[in-house]
Parts: structure tokens; sequence; C-alpha cells
């Protein structure tokens, strides 16, 4: 196992940021926290990185004591807070040979692992890191968190903020680095990005809802799932609430997902009820279940 | 010019020096409707939102917005808009009902007018308990959904909202656009600018700026027809991408 | 090794590319040091007084006449009204009226004794005791002239001499305690900032999750103000030296390891304070109102510690500035070296060794 974690707690004050998890994670996986934020994703990063203590509960990442080893695991863990953490005043080439020296290692040594994206940033070497743009800062946030090689990659919402096709490009990256044999952690507030991972967990509130790959979680929704549409997206949501054996209705982009307690639901029925409602151009058809949908249903609401 | 047009943009255009940053849109939105406005960091959407909060002069080109004149009305548009965004919500250090009379002052609304919206979003939440709660320690989620209901307070005919569902858990973002979508179905003219690309899947119409421009304007079934994909995430790629 | 080179010089970007912190840096020294130099000076001249002179004979005429003639006083106008007097200093531009009572040269030569009335206005504290100072010194001079000729039969005669000041210039007292200040304010308040930067931009969590050592980024970060704070001090001592004649009867050298000593300990407060601050607003907040007041009012570089209330006096110790100054102020006016001041010296070692262990005590190897 790469990451072990063991019922690990974390409170500030009053607030339980981190409830109870336990998790592992495989050699070379890529794996992600799901959930929104204050889910406590940001905690237990640091809690790994070995920069909170938690207040019970233990962890090993790549065979060491995050308490009694955590000298050992700064030295072989590559981290990414949320922020870009880059000095905004230095250029992308002098960010890059800080981070190396700090490290005890040159960008000569380790340019192999990093040649891929820094190749994308290179042109702009000499620009300072706070004039790039979302997805440059991000490119190269990864270049300096791999500077040193390291064997675990802790990524903290790599994501959030950049436009989608620095974020496709970024998770290309991820799994070029899986292929090199680097145990990525990744977590992300959004679901599209799960399905992009090895296994997941769902996150919120501090708590684990589920792990598993993410096919067997978009799987494990209880029942049908349908797809409904009509002229009036505001009053078939209230409509489909008010609907007698109705299990769930939430807006999914243009369309409603419902979902009905009754095993022997016909949608015939729905659309019935629908026409009586005075819906016009009603459409229901079934559907697949994704990991939002999963997400959903496990969430206390 | 038509009563059903909320906002309507011909070759507008905002230049700063030599970037243009803003290069000749035109669009309109039609009252009651939901408008995403898509693109990336730096494609120009903020600039162009701007302009029509009237908070930024075009360079060239017309824009109304409810009705008024971009260049000479920036105070009525001020009047009758309303505008949310995740970096500028509420006070954390006042409590709801205490943020609401700060807003609603500022658009000169009465005391009792106050008093009857404020009452009327705390019923609706079903939030009368934490009602006199600083706005620091509510969730997130709820600070969101807040947020949207005091910038109702005035009853404007166009909301803008800046990447309003970043960051939320499905769940309350759902009620989010359930929110939105009762607004809209009251006749509230709704613009979203976002680069999320989820988000716009919930839109009536979206538009995609690219570069300063709008290269893609429809509704988001036409668009992924148009490009032959499965989801506004995989348009906006084929777009980008070009 | 290497590692702390390359963080000392991303320190030393970090400093050159911020145009604000280059300010502080080296233009407050110099601003500071004209503005206490030439401005804010305890010295009077040419205070414009009034004169109502009830007597108008031989010897108040000649007494005005010494006022007049003298550097620090300009009659600005004479009345005739004791009415006048009043809406004379609700003017403003008249800092003291002189009153000669009647017949004031045959009281004073008939009766030995004549009276003249001093009335200031003390909206300004210390000028007004300063004018009272001055007027009362003339009075005296032209007194002792009188007795030359009448012998008095008893008579105490105050002889004074003002050592090491003997011009009582402003400028001596300021540039010791501005040198303190920009000490201080260089090594305690830049360094905290400079470190909380990092934890603002998150850039701190990398490098504690780096190999570095907390105590090689605590040297790295303190390292380069070392050095910028003695440049501030020669810089200092240059100004005051060649434009406002600073004395400089000590030693170089003690002088230089004296001052390194202080900005060392600056620097171990400023690292105490980075620890408890979360943001550069928050360590800035906390150097100024922590630190700058303190060492402005308290430390005895402009107001005397002997005249503050005792619980003023006991807190003045616990703040190494007031150390640093006696010390400066003995090099610098009296000449002297250390066996006159191994005591104060030994006091601000004692505080620079505390503030230290605790700084690396209280430094964090995790986030909170």
């Amino acid at each position: 196992m790469s990451i072990s974690v063991k019922n690990i707690s974390k409170s500030y004050g009053k607030v339980q940021a981190v409830n109870d998890i336990s998790f592992e994670v495989k050699e070379g996986e890529i794996f992600g926290l799901i959930g929104p934020d204050g889910a406590g994703k940001t905690t237990l990063f640091r809690i790994l990185t070995t920069l909170l203590l938690a207040d019970s509960g233990t962890a090993e990442v790549d065979g060491k004591d995050m308490v009694a080893d955590y000298i050992d695991i700064r030295n072989h863990v590559g981290y990414m807070p949320g922020r870009f953490s880059l000095y905004q005043d230095l250029s992308v080439e002098e960010n890059l040979e800080f981070f190396a020296t700090i490290f005890g290692t040159t960008i000569e040594e380790n340019y192999d692992l990093i040649k891929d994206i820094y190749v994308q940033i290179e042109p702009f070497k000499k620009r300072r890191a706070g004039a790039l743009s979302g997805g440059m800062k991000q490119k190269l946030a990864l270049s300096c968190a791999l500077i040193h090689k390291p064997k675990v990659l802790f990524l903290d919402e790599p994501t959030t903020g950049v436009d989608p096709v620095s974020r496709k490009e970024f998770w290309e990256m991820l799994k070029r680095l899986q292929q090199k044999g680097i145990t990525i952690l990744v977590s992300t507030p959004y679901m599209d990005e799960a399905a992009l991972c090895d296994r997941i967990a769902l996150m919120q509130d501090g708590l684990i809802l589920e792990v598993d790959t993410p096919e067997n979680i978009s799987k494990r929704f209880p029942t049908k799932l349908y797809n409904v549409s009509t002229d009036n997206t505001y009053k078939l949501i209230q409509d489909l609430k008010s609907y007698d054996s109705m299990h769930s209705v939430f807006p999914f982009g243009e369309w409603v997902h419902y979902a009905d307690e009754n095993k022997k639901f016909r949608p015939i029925d729905l659309q019935d009820y629908l026409e009586d409602k005075e819906h016009t151009n009603i459409n229901i058809e079934i559907t697949e279940p994704t990991i939002e949908d999963t997400f959903m249903e496990l969430s206390d609401y | 010019m038509n009563n059903n047009k909320s906002i309507s943009v011909q070759n507008l255009t905002k230049k700063f020096g030599n970037f243009t940053a803003v290069n000749a849109i035109s669009f309109e939105v039609e009252k009651g409707e939901i408008f995403g406005f898509l693109g990336a960091n730096g494609a120009g959407k903020t600039t162009a939102m701007k302009m029509l909060i009237g908070i930024s002069k075009p360079t060239s080109g017309e824009a109304k917005v409810a009705g008024f004149d971009v260049y000479k009305d920036t105070e009525k548009i001020k009047k009758n808009i309303g505008y949310m965004s995740q970096k500028f919500a509420l006070y954390d250090d006042l409590t709801v009902r205490e943020n609401a009379r700060f807003y609603g002052g500022i658009y000169g609304l009465s005391k009792k007018q106050i008093k009857k919206k404020t009452n009327e979003f705390i019923t609706e939440l079903g939030i009368a308990d934490i009602a006199d709660n600083l706005v620091g320690s509510l969730p997130l989620g709820w600070k969101q959904k807040l947020a949207f209901s005091v910038s109702l307070i005035h009853e404007p005919k166009v909301v803008f909202l800046d990447e309003p569902t970043g960051g939320v858990d499905p769940i309350t973002r759902r009620q989010f656009w359930e929110m939105i979508y009762k607004q809209a179905d009251n006749g509230t003219t709704i613009f979203v600018t976002t680069h999320y690309m989820d988000e716009a899947e919930y839109c009536d119409r979206v538009s995609i700026m690219v570069e300063g421009k709008i290269e893609a304007l429809d509704t988001p079934e036409n668009l992924r027809k148009q490009y032959g994909v499965d989801s506004m995430n995989a348009v906006f790629l084929k777009l980008a991408r070009g | 090794m290497k590692r702390f080179i390359g963080f000392i010089k991303k320190e030393f970007y970090h400093i050159f590319r911020d145009k604000r912190s280059l300010f502080i840096l080296f233009g407050m020294p110099i601003a500071q040091i004209l503005l206490f130099g030439f401005a804010v000076t305890n010295e009077i001249n040419n205070v414009k007084v009034a004169i109502y002179d009830k007597a108008n004979d031989v010897e108040s005429l000649k007494l005005i006449q010494n006022i007049s003639a003298s550097q620090y006083f300009e009659i600005d106008k004479m009345i005739y009204d004791s009415s006048e007097i009043e809406s004379i200093f609700k003017q403003g531009q008249v800092k003291a009226v002189l009153v000669f009572e009647s017949d004031f040269a045959q009281k004073l030569t008939k009766e030995n004794i004549a009276n003249i009335q001093i009335i200031t206005d003390a909206t300004e504290p210390n000028t007004a005791t300063t004018i009272i100072n001055y007027i009362g010194a003339i009075l005296q001079k032209y007194q002792a002239g009188l007795n030359k000729t009448i012998q008095m039969p008893y008579q105490i005669k105050a002889e004074t001499r003002m050592l090491y000041n003997p011009e009582l210039k402003s400028v001596f007292m300021f540039v010791p305690g501005v040198m303190t200040i920009i000490l201080m304010l260089v090594s305690a308040m830049m360094t905290s900032i400079s470190i909380t930067r990092e934890k603002e931009i998150g850039t701190m969590e990398i490098l504690l999750v780096s190999p570095l050592k907390p105590s090689q980024v605590i040297l790295g970060k303190v390292f380069p103000y070392i050095f910028l704070s003695i440049i501030n001090a020669v810089v200092i001592l240059l100004l005051g030296f060649f434009i406002f004649g600073m004395p400089m009867q000590g030693g170089f050298l003690l002088l230089g390891l004296e001052s390194i000593l202080f900005i060392v300990s600056a620097l171990a407060l400023g690292i105490l304070i980075s620890t408890i601050s979360e943001t550069q607003q928050t360590a800035m907040m906390i150097s100024l109102m922590g630190l700058l007041l303190p060492v402005i009012l308290l430390s005895g570089f402009i107001f005397p510690i002997a005249s503050m209330p005792k619980a003023l006096q006991i807190f003045s110790n616990i703040i190494p500035a007031t150390w640093y100054i006696i010390i400066l102020k003995g090099i610098m006016l009296k000449g002297v070296g250390i066996a006159i001041l191994w005591k104060e010296t030994l006091i601000l070692f004692g505080m620079t060794l505390f503030f230290i262990v605790l700084s690396i005590k209280k430094y964090k190897i995790r986030l909170e």
C-alpha cells in the first residue's frame, strides 16, 4: 500500500473537519477525493503531508508513519497545495530552479519526469509566475512538485479555477505520470473528473460516504433513473416533487433527474400526471445514473 | 427596440491600447431567459460583463440593458440590475438581516420594503432560526443561496451571476438552480458568466467566447448536436482547440 | 549549503523586485534622518513676542533691546493695554508677552526689586517652557551686568556647562534614535512580513514539506535582512556624521558589534511575530503597534525615561531599544567603551538570547 489511513479525525474547535476516516491507496494508483468545499479534503491532505497532526488515528505514506517518520515522508512526497503556491515575483525558470535547489537536486537531473509538462511553459520561462494564465500556473506548480521525483504526489484541487482545456490536459499529464509509477492522491470538487480516477472516495462534511471505482459507484444508485423535460422546467420540478411515489428530483443540466419509490413505476403514468398539470412537450426517458446522482443519493439530506 | 429583449448588444467592442479584449460581439437576451455567457479565463467575459453592468465604457458598438443605454444611462442600469459573484457576496461579520438591510438601503428601499422582502426570502429558504446569525458562521452553500436572495432584494429586471455555483455540493447546487429557475419563471432575466461547462448545461441558451469573439451561440442541445458531442465541456474543447 | 544559498538568492529576488520594500529599506532611513534632523527640533528661533511696557524707562528699554537682539526672539509688536494680551494669543502668531510694571527702573534701583511678568501660550507646553527658560537666561545675564556695579552681599552664582552636547543640538539625540527605529523596522517588521507572506501565498506549506530544515528556512529568511540592516546602519551613521556633524567619540568596532547584537534581537522578535500572525497585515500591525510605538515613546528616544511614571519606567526596561540607545549615546557622544557599557550590553545580550530561544521554540514544523 502506498497510502493507508486508519481512523483519522481532526477538529477545529467545534467543527469536525475530518471524522474517523479510513482508506487505502495502492501503489501506482490515481485515487480521487471527491467532495464539495468544506468536505475536509484539504485538512486530510495536510495531515497526510505531515503539515497537521491528527487528533486521533494513524496513517502511513510509502510505508512510513506520518508522525514518527515525518521527515522521511517530507523527502519523498510531492505536494501541490490548493492555491498554486508559486512565487509570483519570480520567473518560471527561477521558481523551478528554487524548488529544485531546496530539494537538493537540479532541473537537468530530473528533466525526464517534467519534460512533457515543462516544454509547454518553457517558451515563457523568463516570464514572472504572477503573469501566467491559470493553466500555465498549474503546469508550473506541477513541475515544481515533481522536480525531486517523489514517489507519492498529493494534489489538492489542482483543477479548480482552471479552464476546461487546461483541465483536460492536466488529467492527461496525470495519466502519464501514473505510467511512470507515481502514486497520485488528487482531490476535486468536480464530479466529472471523478470518472478519470482509478478509485474514488466520496467525501462530505468530514465523512467518507463511499470508496470504490467510479463505475461501481455509479451502479450504487438504488433505482432506475429517468430524464424528464417539459417546456417549463421550474413548474416541472415543483410538480414532480409533489408526485406521490417520488424518490428524488434534481435538475440536471437541461433535464430533471427523477427517481421513483415504486418498483412498478411506469413512465406513462407520470406522463399522464404531467399532462394533467398542463405541461407541454413532455419527454421521459430512462438514463444511466452518474457519480453525482449517487453522491446526492448518499448525502444525508 | 422590442420590449421583450432584456439585453441587446450590437458590435460591442472594448480595446485596451492595442489589445482588443472584446471584439464586436452581438447578441440578444429575452426577458425571463437564462443566458449562459461562457469562455475561458482571459477570453473577455469579465470585460464584456463590466460594460453591460455599467462600470466600464465600451470603445465602440451599442448595448442596452433593461432598456437603458450603456453609454448614457449607467446609473439607471445599476438600479435595475442585481449582481452576485462567488467573490463578492455578503459581509461575513454582519447577520443575514443586517446584510439585507444594508443592500436594501443601497438601492434606496424603505425600511418597510426591506423588512417585507427579507421576511419573504427567510420564509422561502426556511431559515428563520439563523436569520440573526452572522453570515460568516453559515455553511458555504447557505451563503450562496442567501447572496442570491439578497441580490434580488430590489426586484431587478436582470441579474448577473458570476460563477455562482463553483465549489458547492451537488445538492445545494440543485437548490440554487431551482431558485434561478423560479426567478426566471417570474420574468427576471438571468445572465450567468462562468467557465464551468457543467453550469452551462442548465442555461436556456449559451454563448461561448474565444479570444474576444463570440464563437458559438445557441441552446446547449443544439450546440451539442452541431459539434456532434455529448456535453458542453466537449463543445468547449472543440471550440477552444480550434 | 547549496540549498541555503539558493534560498538566500530567492530572498534577494523578492526584495529587489518589490518597490515597496525597497522604499522601506532605503528611502525611509534617509527620509527619517533628514526629517528628524531638520524639521523636528526642540530649539527655538525667532519666536515672536509682544511687549507691554507700562514703565517705558531706561531699564525696561535696555532689557527690551537685549531680548530683541538675541537670535531666539523677535519683537512682534508693542501693546498698550492689558486687554490686548488675550486677543494677541488668540491670533496665534505671538507666543509670549512680556509685561513690565510701571516705574520699572525706579523700583529696580530704589527698592532693589522690580517685576516682569512673562505670559506664554501653553498650547505647546514644550515651546512655552523653552521660551521661559531662554527669557530667564537673558534676564539673569542682564541682572549680572547690573550687579557688577552694585556689590551684593551674598550671592550664589550657578555656572552651567552642557557636557557632550554643549549646543544642545537635538540631532545628537535623533541620530541614535532614528538608527534604533530603522534597525527595528527593517529587521523585525520586514522579516515578519516576509515570513508571513510565504504563509499567505501558500509556499510555506511547500517549504515545510520539503527537506529544508526549519532552522534553514529561518536563517535563509533572516540572513538578507542582517546584511541590509548593517548597510542601513552605515548609511545613517554617514548621514549623521557628514550632514549633521554628529560626533563619533568611541570605537567603531564596538559600535558595530553592539549594532549587530541589537539587529539579531530585532530579527528574533520578527520571527516571533511571524509565528503568531497568519497574514502580512497582522504582522505589520503587530510590528508597528508592538515594536515601533514603544521604541518611539518609551525607549527614551524622544521622552526622557526619568520623567515617566514609575510603571512606564519599569516597562521601558524590557524594551531592547532602551538599552541600545543608551549604548549608542555612550559610544557616540561620550566615547566610553565596553568597560562602562558592559552592563547594558549584557542585558541586551540576555534579551537577544531569550528571544532567539523563544522564537525557535515557537517556530512550528507544522502548520498550526
